[in-house]
């Protein structure tokens, strides 16, 4: 986790960026798509960001991720400084710390449900053969999706899809979940199931969920949610209404 | 490791035409140099076969210069008795040497009484001789083919029907010795000897004691000593060996004596057989080229399609080596099915060829059935060359998508 420390007083965040900014190249265009934005985000924590199209949320969470690097200012995620990772340490890293939920859901086509969860353990931190059983069963089961656990990804519906690409973030015991539109594709009521799931998972792992959506019916479900605009951070507002900007 | 494998294969049966399209073309690339090495090689032995086990033997000892001097018989270049014996004590302790045999070489006149033609005449003792090129006696089509008495004379199938001459007729021999004294002799035709290509092929034979007669020798000379390996595999090994053996035997100028030479420096078909190995190394670069082609397109093609997966286990944290082995182990076993199959299939052919019986002819032999048979070692180095090629054409693919941004393999469309 980062840590500030103020007046004697030592807080630990899950991400702190201070002052984060990117700049991307179209072509012979110079795009700045985040504009050095900074905040914390605690712990366990169910965490939006939210704005429309272009405003800078799936940089943000890429560059929270570890797929992408700030161009200025400083990035800690689960205390480590991101910012000096090379190709290797970043795969490592996200592999031990981060869990990813992708709007496609993006699972293994040619993996069963139980093999797409298990391909973290196998593939990325070489679990043992019963501990790796113990945890996909588990989640398997809070996800509800014991009943599919042969069945491959084209044999399943889009939301259960997206509970198993839950599972399959969570099954790594990661310090913090990034979700980029992971609801995008699924109509409201599952939309709605798979944040219940998210809500769940994170209540029963102590997990820090990190989400962008630009559905404001959704918006609703998340603790604290950020707002973005024209890659600045605008706003956040935290549940019951307290509103910072 | 094992779910790197179980992921490649489970790839590799994603696109089940495609996959098996690819391993096809590779399995017939595989069973056509197999039956290419097969039958040009057997071919190639056989015909080795056939100089060496009826005429040549697999080496043979001359006097230092006698070979240069080949075309002419030149009695004067003989070796004497005291070098024949020299080399038959050595040769008798090698345990490699199955037999060996001296001859006697020399050019005379044949005639019939009625007419009189040239003739090249080897004078062997027979026992050694049939021991040193036993496929000797089945080129008698026309007599006994047993045994060569003394008195009794082997010619040549084109001068018996060239002359008219057949079994039991009387005909002599007439030549002319190292002093330039001419002698005949009379001998009785006791077989009609087939023809075959080749240096002394078309010779005719007469025994040792015969020649020594004729050519009016008070003691033994020999104008070559064929040699019979027990193992033909160790031609080379012992053709160095005998040369060492008998690089410290020298004249008295200080010069060696003998000279040692393998049927391949005796043979123009060497040449023919160094072609079929040729042959045989271009069929193999056509298979390379076949392999490496069609695994390289079919990864490529892989890789290309599987950009947003590549992107998604990259982004979960499956460092770039293991990706790098997924598409290398998919290369990989492309290539094993398809040597697998052609190995399977090539070797069912051969086999099917051999019951079948092919036939060809070689010079004037006509009929000879092929036996196309393939070393183990042959059928595992085409194997391990397409494994190798396999693995090696997945490379480019692999390391490709090892070295893909996740982010950007994620927005793939």
């Amino acid at each position: 986790m980062g840590l500030i420390v103020a007046e004697n007083i030592t807080k630990v965040y899950s991400v702190v960026a201070t002052k984060v900014s990117k700049n991307y190249m179209a072509g012979e265009i110079a795009i700045r798509a985040l504009n050095e934005v900074s905040f914390e985000i605690d712990p366990a924590s169910f965490v939006s960001f939210v704005g429309p199209s272009g405003s800078g949320k799936t940089t943000l969470l890429n560059l929270i991720g570890c797929l992408d690097k700030p161009t200025e200012g400083k990035l800690m995620v689960a205390d480590t400084d991101v910012l000096h990772l090379d190709r290797k340490q970043s795969a490592s890293f996200r592999g031990n710390n981060i869990g990813f939920i992708f709007q496609d859901f993006n699972l293994i086509p040619v993996l069963t449900v139980y093999e797409n969860i298990e391909y973290p353990l196998l593939m990325v931190q070489n679990v043992p053969g019963d501990e790796r059983k113990k945890r996909i069963l588990t989640l398997l089961d809070a996800v509800g999706m014991i009943e599919q656990k042969d069945k491959y990804p084209d044999q399943i519906s889009g939301g259960q899809k997206q509970r198993v690409a839950i599972a399959r973030a969570l099954v790594t015991n990661p310090k913090l979940v990034l979700a980029d539109e992971p609801t995008a594709n699924l109509d409201h009521k599952t939309a709605f199931l798979v944040l219940e799931s998210m809500k769940k998972m994170r209540n029963e792992f102590q997990t820090t969920f990190i989400f962008s959506t630009h559905d404001q019916k959704i918006v609703g479900e998340a603790e604290i949610v950020y707002t973005l605009e024209d890659g600045e951070l605008t706003g956040k507002q935290v549940k019951g209404g307290k509103k910072n900007g | 490791m094992g779910n790197l494998f179980k992921i490649a294969i489970r790839n590799l049966l994603r696109y089940k035409r495609r996959t098996l399209l690819t391993a096809s073309l590779v399995t017939i690339g595989v069973v056509f140099v197999l039956l290419f090495i097969s039958i040009s090689g057997s071919f190639k032995n056989m015909m080795v076969g056939q100089m060496t086990d009826s005429m040549l033997g697999h080496l043979e000892v001359h006097r230092k210069g006698y070979l240069a001097s080949i075309d002419n018989l030149p009695l004067n270049l003989n070796l004497k008795i005291q070098a024949y014996q020299k080399l038959e004590g050595i040769l008798k302790q090698e345990p490699e040497v199955e037999a060996f045999s001296p001859r006697i070489k020399f050019g005379g006149m044949f005639s019939t009484f009625v007419e009189t033609t040239n003739i090249r005449l080897n004078g062997v003792y027979p026992d050694q001789e049939f021991k040193t090129v036993p496929l000797l006696p089945s080129r008698v089509i026309n007599g006994g083919g047993k045994s060569l008495e003394k008195g009794e004379i082997w010619i040549p199938e084109l001068m018996s029907k060239s002359m008219k001459v057949n079994l039991g007729d009387t005909v002599v021999i007439i030549a002319t010795n190292k002093d330039g004294s001419v002698n005949g002799k009379q001998f009785k035709v006791a077989g009609v000897l087939e023809s075959i290509t080749g240096p002394g092929g078309r010779d005719g034979y007469i025994h040792l004691e015969d020649a020594m007669e004729v050519l009016r020798m008070e003691e033994m000379e020999v104008s070559e000593v064929a040699i019979r390996l027990k193992d033909f595999g160790q031609l080379h090994a012992f053709s160095s060996k005998l040369e060492g053996l008998l690089s410290g035997e020298v004249n008295k100028q200080g010069k060696p004596i003998y000279e040692v030479h393998t049927w391949e420096k005796l043979s123009p078909f060497y040449n023919i057989a160094r072609m079929i190995d040729l042959m045989a190394f271009f069929i193999k670069l056509m298979l390379i080229a076949v392999v490496l082609v069609s695994i390289m397109n079919v990864m490529i093609m892989a890789v290309y399609e599987r950009i947003r997966e590549i992107g998604t286990i990259a982004a979960i944290g499956t460092l770039p080596g293991k990706i790098l082995s997924m598409f290398v182990l998919e290369g990989l076993f492309l290539g094993t099915m398809g040597a697998l199959a052609g190995d399977l299939i090539g070797l069912i052919i051969i086999l099917i060829l051999n019951r079948v019986g092919i036939t060809f002819d070689f010079g004037r032999e006509t009929g000879l059935v092929l036996s196309a048979t393939i070393a183990p070692s042959d059928v595992l180095m085409i194997s391990a060359i397409v494994i190798f090629i396999s693995v090696v054409a997945s490379l480019q693919p692999a390391f490709k998508a090892s070295r893909m941004e996740p982010i950007k393999a994620l927005r793939h469309v």
